[in-house]
């Protein structure tokens, strides 16, 4: 109840800024760290509840904005349906990847995923329809009222779809499921001989996973009116949905938003101040500093402080 | 007395390594049953194709008459067989209440309420109940065996795999363990016991089978086994 609550006023909040704040270089900069929450949510449910290191986000990520693209150009859908379309491509290919590759355990798993994510970009490149390597042009249609900015409206999308991920991801955590991937993560072989069918519930937090990924990558056509594979694929967006549910921790569905408001906003004022490939570095210090200082992340130094 | 598990003709190679060459071998229902061997004779390999772990390339596994060879670790764990495991594996995020609670939720489908007061019941029986809240990261090596075992028979199993409960333990642990597996062997529950410590595996068995190499060399009482030749050939060399 009260996790609902917070969600409507947060949602609240965001509308509200959309008709208030009149910057909208502000929303530009904010819809990109909200995107990043739903990226690290989506990731922890594999990756942090089950253990299950997934380098292919950027895949995820992409086939979500080419999937919008390719309904954009093909029927004109609305920005509504793209978002579901994208998360049912996603969540099908979470399921075809899955059950392709989480019979590997561990580093190879983790190195499946990346290839995983080099063949689907190859496969975008040559495919001249969804505009090859040169990328594709596209034309945002008239904003939906009451909003009077597209990227403004686009921030509340997000918003709203970072509140569908995060309550999903706090659901599996309390569930049965959560409680069957954590046994996984711990040890998969006694998982398996307690009663717990490993593959399933991997399978389904695959799905689920990618689902939430390529539903984030959906507003990427409208958002940059320009999608071409390099970026929508990019290796980045996997780098920085790993990094930060690590820094956030992974053990509770805040770890993960933490982390990314963190690290996102960071991003984005070392973008604007300094340099936009210093961000890079950022992502890079701040993990092996937590990595190294605080492995269980904010959540896990929290935890040890307020024990104290 | 009929049998609950029948192994008829099992075989697993690694490569080419034969590590279980036909094995064939009946436990009783209710039996003690114990499984002895020098050490890469295969008595792991063997539970590990029984309880799913791995997969047997020849051969039939019938758990009270259904073939279950084909069938993945959970499933057969639903069916009624459950192990330990030789270096404990505990869900080390959690704790002993909520290791428990993995197989009361996944094998009995109860609601979290319930399964925590059967948790606790059953870590009442091993003496274990004062570490319900206890991170299983902190026990001690005995206190992980009882787990071990605890979280084995909260799966509600009619077959017991007890693979080496007691290796490394003291001679007042090793008694306390035993005991723990007579009172669930009063309970009616089948138990095959692994065991490295000959005198502990000796008292507790009805029935022992010694293999090496792959191979069962010998099967009968405990008293008969000892004085087996080849049993000692195999232990102390020719």
């Amino acid at each position: 109840m009260k996790f609902w609550l917070s969600a409507a006023v947060l949602l609240g909040l965001a509308v509200t800024a959309a008709f208030t704040v009149q910057n909208e270089y502000f929303f530009f900069a904010a819809y990109i760290v909200v995107q990043f929450v739903i990226l690290a949510t989506a990731w922890n449910i594999l990756g942090g509840y089950a253990g299950y290191v997934n380098f292919g986000t950027g895949a995820f990520f992409g086939i979500g904005a080419y999937t919008a693209v390719l309904l954009i150009k093909a029927f004109n859908l609305p920005l509504g349906l793209q978002i579901l379309a994208s998360a049912t491509v996603g969540g099908a290919l979470g399921f075809g990847i899955g059950l392709l590759t989480l019979r590997l355990r561990g580093i190879f798993f983790s190195i499946a995923t990346v290839a995983v994510a080099i063949i689907l970009q190859t496969v975008i490149l040559n495919w001249r329809y969804l505009g090859g390597a040169t990328g594709v042009q596209i034309l945002r249609p008239p904003v939906t009222p009451p909003f009077d900015n597209y990227v403004k409206m686009l921030f509340c999308v997000a918003v709203l779809l970072a509140i569908v991920a995060v309550a999903i991801a706090r659901y599996v955590e309390g569930s049965w499921v959560g409680r069957g991937l954590r046994a996984i993560r711990d040890s998969e072989e006694a998982a398996e001989c307690t009663g717990v069918p490993t593959l399933k519930l991997k399978l389904l937090a695959c799905v689920v996973s990618g689902a939430l990924m390529s539903a984030a990558g959906a507003p990427l056509a409208m958002y940059q009116s320009f999608v071409e594979p390099e970026s929508a694929f990019s290796l980045n967006y996997s780098v920085s949905a790993l990094a930060m549910p690590i820094i956030g921790g992974t053990a509770h569905w805040i770890g993960p938003v933490l982390g990314a408001l963190l690290l996102g906003s960071i991003q984005q004022l070392v973008t604007v101040t300094i340099s936009s490939e210093l961000n890079v570095l950022v992502v890079g210090v701040l993990l092996v500093f937590f990595v190294v200082a605080a492995p269980e992340g904010i959540v896990g130094l929290a935890r040890r402080l307020l024990r104290r | 007395m009929s049998a609950i598990l029948k192994v008829e003709g099992l075989s697993k190679h690694f490569g080419g390594f034969t590590a279980l060459d036909s094995v064939s071998v009946a436990v009783e229902q209710g039996e003690r049953f114990g499984l002895i061997g020098p050490n890469g004779s295969g008595k792991t390999t063997l539970i590990n194709c029984i309880s799913g772990s791995l997969r047997n390339e020849a051969g039939s596994i019938v758990f009270d008459g259904h073939e279950v060879s084909r069938l993945p670790a959970y499933r057969r764990t639903r069916r009624g067989i459950a192990r330990s495991f030789q270096i404990p594996r505990p869900f080390k995020s959690m704790t002993v209440l909520e290791n428990l609670i993995v197989p009361l939720q996944f094998v009995g489908h109860l609601k979290t309420a319930d399964a925590e007061t059967q948790a606790i019941e059953l870590l009442r029986g091993m003496g274990l109940a004062d570490k319900a809240r206890t991170p299983s990261d902190r026990l001690s090596q005995v206190e992980l065996r009882k787990l071990e075992l605890a979280r084995a028979m909260a799966a509600r199993p009619r077959l017991l795999i007890s693979d080496e409960a007691m290796a490394g333990l003291s001679g007042s642990e090793v008694d306390e363990v035993l005991k723990i597996l007579f009172d669930l062997n009063a309970q009616g529950i089948t138990i095959i016991m692994i065991e490295h410590i000959m005198q502990a595996v000796m008292r507790f068995s009805q029935r022992v089978v010694c293999l090496d190499a792959g191979k069962i060399i010998c099967e009968g009482p405990p008293t008969e086994i000892v004085k087996n030749g080849d049993v000692q050939r195999a232990y102390l060399g020719a």
